[in-house]
């Protein structure tokens, strides 16, 4: 995981300065206007010789747009990791026209973690460590499972979050993105069982897809994150 | 169709159609170097263009109006798989995954249909009139002459619906930001997406000259990846690959291609621009406003 001094001084204004990593930008910034100084310097002096990666994890505040933005910039880095190892060694039963696809979906989520990266720039929130232990890249159909609920749960976390967008064009945006998810996930799930791309697990007798709120859908993917996530104002 | 007779008709009724138009000469010279371009088969979504400058149709502007718009485009949907499935000579859908696919889709257009209506009565709206089959000409004035028996026929306008049905919900999010209603357009949505990735592959397993199609759409000089002139209207803008000034392809040294980037980004369509290509399998007098 990489960090950089933007990610540092995200996480120091979340967290206790006590308790914190703190990066030499922020030291600097601390140290130059408080008198609380001699145990920060002391602090800071240290952790800046003996520099680790913070894992105190991420914050998605949710007060404005930016915070929907990160939240989807969040399941974004999920997926694109996902596909990025399913496509530099996929499953050894996938045809070559199913190698051919999931390498553009690969790309797609590429394109979408990168958009929401320059889109939010300096405040978007860090990478996140992924865990997919869980997930046996050897087999297809472990591979086409998760690959399922990773898009089945997209589309229902953008259909989610719309209405907590209030700039035009973000939710136009979040719109032109939640549509390919529902491509992905109908493909996918047409592989799995042909016909299945709209079923009864993921749209009602009403003919509505899934619509989760973010404290649900990080509950689940919770799972494939090892970095913590703080949600506030929800 | 004799495009020369219907411009006759129209202006009967409207003596100014080709000043509307254009004037008069450089109307005609514009259609018939039009007619050099493109094939019989694309003249009614091309006439939609021509008439579209003459015509322009209103943007809705209000909840009820966007959503009495939306149930205008499902009974537009319905009709068509619920034809195709029970009162014609439905042979031409082949039993099994085809036939079963097609009824997942209905079925899904009805409760559409069903549920806008009570959305719009429960926000104290009025729904419009029902639209029956007949107030549809599924022939597009006869570009599409064989839709009710030719399988290949069948999809191509079912994709085009399912298409246009994701833009025309995504062009009036704004709209209804923030309400209630704006979760139940996005949960239709996505739907009408799903769809759409489906019937793509139906149409590329099918469809002569389109294997080569993608549940997503493909880059394309005038956005149509679909290689059916007759509906290039329902993809103008989709090869966009710059998103909020971002250029997508290639973003940030990745490998993302242009197709890639015009993929993963779906354009919305404007609500005149919708009813132009709605309007174009609707009969008058109901055509959309």
């Amino acid at each position: 995981m990489k960090n950089n001094e933007l990610e540092t001084l995200n996480k120091a204004e979340d967290n206790s300065l006590f308790n914190s990593s703190l990066g030499r930008r922020s030291f600097l910034q601390f140290a130059g206007a408080s008198a609380a100084g001699i145990a920060l310097v002391a602090a800071g002096c240290r952790k800046d010789r003996d520099y680790t990666p913070i894992t105190s994890g991420v914050t998605l505040d949710f007060k404005d747009d930016f915070g929907v933005l990160n939240y989807a910039y969040a399941l974004e880095q999920l997926e694109a990791a996902f596909y990025i190892q399913v496509a530099s060694n996929p499953p050894s039963g996938f045809s070559a026209a199913e190698k051919a696809y999931f390498q553009d979906i690969q790309f797609h989520e590429i394109a979408h973690r990168e958009f929401f990266k320059n889109a939010l720039s300096t405040a978007a929130i860090g990478s996140l460590e992924v865990d997919f232990s869980s997930i046996n890249f050897t087999d297809r159909s472990s591979v086409l499972g998760a690959a399922k609920a990773f898009e089945d749960l997209g589309v229902a976390a953008y259909n989610g979050a719309g209405r907590r967008i209030t700039t035009d064009a973000y939710l136009v945006l979040a719109g032109k993105i939640v549509s390919v998810e529902a491509r992905h996930a109908a493909y996918i799930r047409d592989l799995i069982s042909n016909g299945s791309f709209a079923n009864s697990e993921v749209v009602d007798a009403n003919g509505l897809d899934l619509a989760y709120a973010p404290d649900k859908v990080l509950g689940i993917a919770g799972k494939y994150i090892k970095t913590r996530i703080n949600v506030i104002n929800l | 169709m004799n495009i020369l007779n219907i411009l006759d008709e129209i202006e009967k009724v409207d003596g100014e159609i080709y000043e509307r138009i254009n004037p008069r000469r450089a109307a005609m010279k514009e259609f018939f170097n039009m007619g050099k371009k493109i094939s019989l088969a694309a003249l009614p979504l091309a006439l939609g263009s021509m008439f579209q400058k003459a015509y322009g149709q209103s943007n809705p502007s209000t909840a009820i109006e966007v959503l009495n718009f939306a149930l205008s485009l499902e009974y537009l949907e319905y009709r068509y798989y619920d034809h195709a499935l029970t009162l014609a000579n439905t042979t031409y859908i082949p039993a099994g995954a085809p036939r079963d696919a097609i009824t997942t889709i209905r079925n899904h257009e009805k409760a559409h249909v069903d549920l806008l209506i009570s959305a719009i009565t429960a926000a104290g709206g009025t729904p419009r009139p029902a639209l029956a089959y007949t107030d549809f000409d599924y022939t597009a004035g006869g570009g599409f002459s064989d839709v009710d028996s030719n399988y290949q026929t069948f999809l191509k306008v079912a994709l085009a619906f399912e298409d246009t049905g994701v833009r025309a919900y995504k062009g009036q999010a704004t709209i209804l930001k923030g309400m209630p209603a704006l979760t139940t357009a996005l949960q239709i949505h996505s739907v009408e997406a799903r769809h759409a990735s489906h019937l793509r592959q139906m149409v590329a397993a099918n469809v002569t000259g389109a294997s080569g199609l993608k549940p997503w759409i493909a880059y394309a000089t005038n956005g149509n990846d679909t290689g059916i002139l007759a509906v290039n209207d329902v993809y103008l803008g989709e090869q966009n690959t710059v998103q909020a000034n971002i250029q997508i392809q290639g973003i940030n040294g990745t490998l993302v291609t242009q197709s890639q980037a015009a993929e993963c980004f779906d354009e919305p369509l404007s609500g005149g621009a919708v009813k132009n290509i709605a309007n174009l399998f609707i009969k008058a007098p109901n055509k959309l406003t």
